[in-house]
Order: structure tokens, then C-alpha cells, then sequence
């Protein structure tokens, strides 16, 4: 399997175009800006506490800054993801690069978990500018690591989730903007099916919960790590390359 | 080495080659010719195992392009028509790129890298963007890329297209320079490039094959004549009476013909030369003779009479 020289091109491409420091800054700047008004509300908030020792005992940094802070970034990625996977396999679609990429001797699998691990490789290092916030928080309180890790690791899958709905909504068009439409609708609906699973009830319910990727990334901000939600993420990610295969090789028949 | 078998692909409704069959032996380089939607490039694309065929083979080094696509893939070079390259790499990083996709390892990618950026006479734009490249460059870092990692077959689209004349000159010779150890099919539409390039034509109108083989067999498979150029200044109805009992001559065509004189055209049995007999005619008849020469046979001729016989042929059943 040829993947590590997709990848490489990938990541070159990623890195000679403005793409990924444009995105990469919006998104430390965003997550920035939720931090630091996270943190300064909660400066406030352990302040009045001194003078109140009855609220103290609720105040806990890890459950009252790191996890909205994973939440807000969840939301970030919402709406950035699908900007980092749009161009994938639609641009070359586009510019006629794809006639040469499946004329080389790799298999279209390696073409696609190349360009699949290039995004989720540019996604880990979005997430890895992120690791200043809990060091900040480190210099002032004291921090339990394990939520920390595990919200880290929630992320990252659901992360990892995005990039392979986008491979796939990627791999659909020649088109990058109705490429990145469709993830964010995509992953939009995604993320609140599980609000009407109050009204549906029942099993019907319990099945719209379960397709929420709001619900499993929960868990891990609260440091749960459930072996269900991975599965429910490593299930997600599995059927959505398996798609993207199945499209680029029915484009190959389309001519 | 290319064995191509009543290949047919539809694109939707369209029919785009419609049972084409031809094959190029080793070391060979054949010249793909047709007119603009003939189907050239579709079949090139099936051959490059981009998109399979709607029914038929094709087969390369013994490989089925289908069945066997990356066994085929290993052993060709593509150069797709108007040459589709990351605008956003640099030349050289590109080719590293391409080398190592098809399969070369670190020292022998560096090798040949920059080797056959000297080949194709890029080595002095390697660390520009493609993107900001000319055409003709581009062009250039196509075939480069195709020939990188010296497959046995290689397929090019149009590899003149766009180059001026001295870029033309110095691209012929390098795919000249393959004959030998390539196969190698190439498609164009400035014929005089294929008399001097390529051992052999195929010719595709309208989706079929029309005629293959040799230039040499296809002139004298569809100009069976020699034929010779006068000019004669003397009354046109005597000469063309006279002219046509000389022994040999099959036909005798008036060109530009006024009362005064006129040029025509004689043609011949092949290999019967009948200038001396025109010339010792004119002094017998006092005719005057103001010039006399060979018309050799060019490959746009034949292209020409062979894609026009097949609008001749096809009218009346239209
Ligand atoms: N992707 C496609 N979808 C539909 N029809 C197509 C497609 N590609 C080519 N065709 C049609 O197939 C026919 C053959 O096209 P092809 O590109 O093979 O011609 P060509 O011989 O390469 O022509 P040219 O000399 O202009 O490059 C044309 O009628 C063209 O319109
Ligand atoms: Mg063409």
C-alpha cells in the first residue's frame, strides 16, 4: 500500500496553500477567545466563593472550565471541519489531477486513507495548539487529568468522524462548496438528531440518541470513557470511508 | 505489446468508439490520428485503466487493463490531453511525488528525478510553482512525469500541443529517443510530426478504426499511383488526349487549366515513371514544356482522403 506518499503530497498541499493556516488560526483564535471568557468567568465565580464557602465545594476547574471549553470547540468544529476536508477529492475532481492520481500504480484505497490520515493528521495539530489552555489552567488550580485526556480523546475521534463524512461528501462532487455544504448539513443533522428524541420516545428514541454525535461526545467531557461511544465513532468513520470508496470507484466507471 | 479487442465505451447515450481493434508490437511508437470527438482520447483513457471500456479488451504487456489494472499500472506512463498538475507544487517536489507513487525508492527517486528533469529540459524551472508555469512547460513536467520510472508502455495525449517550434523540435526527439525501449502510443493532430516520430498510424473517425499500419503501406494502400506535376503551355484538349495514350498513365487530371496551357496532373502505375515520356512528347508535339516534377504523397493526403472517403462512403446510405 503506497499511502505515505499520498500523504505527503496532501500535506504539502495543505501546506502551500493558505488553507491550512487560515483554518489552524481561526481556529485557535475561537477557541481562545471561548477560553479566556471561560476562564475569567470562572476567576470571577471562585472569588465570590471565598466569601461564600457554601458554593465552594461546586467548583471544580476541570468540570467548570475544560468541559465547556471541549464543548465550545466541539461546536467550532462544526463548523470548520468540513473546510478542511471540502478540497480533498473534489478539487482534483475538478482540475482533471484525478485522471493521473488513479492512473498510478496505487490502489484507490491507499488514495483515499492517504488523504484521509493527511486531514486527520492537519486536525491533530489544530487540536494540539489547544493544549495551552490546560497548561494555563495548570499554572493557577489544580487540574484532574483524566476528564482531561478523555475529553481530549472525545475530540479527537468526533473529529476524526467529520473528516471521514467530509472524505466522503468530498468525494461526491467536483464541487468544493457543495462538498462543504453537504458535510455541515450532514453533521449538523447529525449532531441534533438526539434533541427530538424526547418527543419520538421509545425505541425510536433510544435509536435517534444513539445517531447523536452530541450524546457520545458528552461522555468523554464528563471523563467517561464508554467503549460504546468509540465503537459508535470507529462504526462511523468505517461506513463513511467504505462510502467514499464505493463513490470514487463508481466514478471511475462514469468516466 | 498493445492488443486492443472490439473495444466499445458509451458515455450515456453516446457512443464514443465503437468496436476499435489494433495492436502495437514492442519497441514501436505508433501515432494515434483522428479528427477533433474521433475518440482518441477515450481510448486512451481505457488503455491508461482511468475508466474501463463498456464491452471489449485491452490488453498490455499481456495484461488484461481491466481485470489486472494495477499490474498494467505499473508498467505505464500517462500523459493525459491538456496535461491536469497540482498548480500548487513545485516542480521538482511534484516529480519526488510521482516517483515515489510508483514505487522507486529514496537514492533511485533522486536519480532519476533528476534525471529526466534533464531529459525534458526542466531542470531550470524545478523550484517554481506549477502553477505558474507555461503552457509548454507544463507540458514538458507532463511528459516527465510519465516517463518517471521508465514503464515499458507509455501513452501520451497530445504531447505537442502548445510547444513552439523549437520546443517541438526538442520533444520529438526525446520520444524518438524511446523508440527501441518503449512502446509508445501517441495521439496528435500535426501530421507531418507523425512521418518524422512514428513507425506506424492507427486512425480512428467517429469512434471506429479506419486504417492501421505502416505510413509507407497506407500511402500505397490509398494512392496506388505515382503521380507527376506539368505545366504545358499549349491548347489543353490536345494535351490531354495525347498525354493519356502515354503506356502507364491512368489518369490525367487538368488543374488550373486556361485556353493558352494549364498544369495537370498525371498519375501512373507505382513505380512506372513517366516523365521521359511527357518530356519527348512536348518536343514532338512542340508543345511548351514550362515544368515537370514528382508529387510525392504526404500522410495529411492520405489522412485526408481516408477521413473524407469515410463521409463519401457513408452519404448515400444516410
Ligand atoms: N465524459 C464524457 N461524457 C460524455 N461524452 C464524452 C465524454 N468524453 C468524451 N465524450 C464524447 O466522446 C466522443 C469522443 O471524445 P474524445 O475526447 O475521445 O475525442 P478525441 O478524439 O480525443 O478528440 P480531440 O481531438 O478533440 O481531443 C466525443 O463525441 C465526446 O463528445
Ligand atoms: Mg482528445
Amino acid at each position: 500500500m503506497r499511502i505515505w506518499p499520498i500523504f505527503k503530497k496532501e500535506m504539502r498541499l495543505y501546506f502551500t496553500s493558505p488553507i491550512a493556516y487560515v483554518v489552524a488560526a481561526i481556529f485557535a483564535l475561537i477557541a481562545g477567545y471561548f477560553f479566556s471568557s471561560i476562564f475569567a468567568y470562572f476567576t470571577l465565580a471562585s472569588m465570590q466563593s471565598m466569601m461564600n464557602p457554601a458554593m465552594a465545594r461546586e467548583l471544580n476547574v476541570t468540570d467548570s472550565v475544560m468541559r465547556p471549553l471541549f464543548s465550545n470547540i466541539s461546536v467550532i468544529l462544526l463548523l470548520l471541519m468540513p473546510l478542511v476536508t471540502m478540497r480533498l477529492i473534489a478539487e482534483e475532481r475538478r482540475s482533471g489531477t484525478i485522471e493521473l492520481l488513479l492512473t498510478y500504480p496505487v490502489r484507490d484505497g491507499a488514495v483515499l486513507a492517504g488523504k484521509y490520515l493527511a486531514a486527520l493528521a492537519l486536525y491533530a495539530l489544530m487540536l494540539a495548539l489547544t493544549f495551552l489552555y490546560p497548561g494555563i489552567v495548570v499554572a493557577f488550580a489544580r487540574l484532574e487529568w483524566g476528564p482531561v485526556l478523555t475529553g481530549y480523546l472525545g475530540l479527537f475521534l468526533m473529529g476524526a468522524t467529520f473528516i471521514a463524512v467530509g472524505l466522503f461528501a468530498s468525494s461526491l462532487t467536483e464541487n468544493q462548496i457543495v462538498a462543504s455544504i453537504t458535510t455541515f448539513g450532514v453533521l449538523l443533522l447529525l449532531w441534533t438528531i438526539g434533541w427530538s428524541a424526547e418527543y419520538v420516545g421509545g425505541a425510536w428514541g433510544k435509536l435517534l440518541q444513539h445517531l447523536s454525535i452530541l450524546e457520545h461526545n458528552d461522555n468523554f467531557a464528563k471523563g467517561v470513557l464508554d467503549t460504546k461511544d468509540v465503537v459508535y465513532y470507529a462504526n462511523f468513520i468505517v461506513l463513511a470511508l467504505f462510502l467514499a470508496l464505493r463513490s470514487l470507484e463508481a466514478r471511475r466507471w462514469k468516466g | 505489446m498493445i492488443e486492443v479487442k472490439s473495444l466499445t465505451k458509451n458515455y450515456g447515450t453516446i457512443t464514443a468508439i465503437r468496436d476499435v481493434s489494433f495492436s502495437v508490437a514492442p519497441g514501436e511508437i505508433v501515432g494515434f490520428l483522428g479528427p477533433n470527438g474521433a475518440g482518441k482520447s477515450t481510448t486512451m483513457r481505457i488503455l491508461a485503466c482511468f475508466m474501463p471500456a463498456s464491452s471489449g479488451t485491452a490488453r498490455i504487456a499481456g495484461r488484461d487493463v481491466f481485470r489486472e489494472s494495477l499490474e498494467v499500472r505499473k508498467r505505464i506512463g500517462y500523459c493525459p490531453e491538456n496535461v491536469p498538475l497540482y498548480s500548487d507544487l513545485r516542480v521538482a517536489p511534484y516529480l519526488d511525488f510521482v516517483a515515489e507513487v510508483k514505487g522507486l525508492g529514496r537514492t533511485e527517486r533522486r536519480r532519476q528525478v533528476a534525471e529526466v528533469m534533464e531529459r525534458c529540459l526542466i531542470t531550470e524551472v524545478q523550484h517554481r510553482l506549477i502553477g505558474r508555469l507555461s503552457k509548454g512547460y507544463r507540458q514538458r513536467v507532463g511528459l516527465a512525469q510519465a516517463i518517471l520510472g521508465d514503464p515499458e508502455v507509455l501513452i501520451l495525449d497530445e504531447p505537442t500541443i502548445g510547444l513552439d517550434p523549437k520546443q517541438i523540435t526538442e520533444i520529438r526527439s526525446l520520444i524518438r529517443s524511446l523508440a527501441g525501449r518503449h512502446t509508445v502510443i501517441l495521439s496528435t493532430h500535426i501530421l507531418p510530426e507523425v512521418s518524422v516520430v512514428c513507425d506506424g498510424v492507427v486512425i480512428i473517425n467517429k469512434g471506429s478504426i479506419v486504417a492501421q499500419g505502416p505510413i509507407d503501406t497506407l500511402v500505397d494502400q490509398f494512392f496506388p499511383t505515382a503521380r507527376v506535376e506539368v505545366e504545358i503551355a499549349a491548347p489543353p484538349a490536345a494535351v490531354l488526349e495525347r498525354m493519356r495514350t502515354i503506356a502507364g498513365v491512368v489518369a490525367v487530371q487538368g488543374l488550373a487549366v486556361t485556353d493558352g496551357g494549364g498544369k495537370y496532373l498525371v498519375e501512373s502505375a507505382r513505380g512506372r515513371d513517366v516523365r521521359r515520356e511527357i518530356f519527348e512528347l512536348a518536343a514532338q508535339q512542340r508543345w511548351g514544356l514550362l515544368e515537370l516534377k514528382r508529387v510525392g504523397t504526404t500522410l495529411e493526403e492520405v489522412f485526408i482522403r481516408i477521413v473524407a472517403g469515410e463521409q463519401v462512403a457513408e452519404e448515400p446510405s444516410a
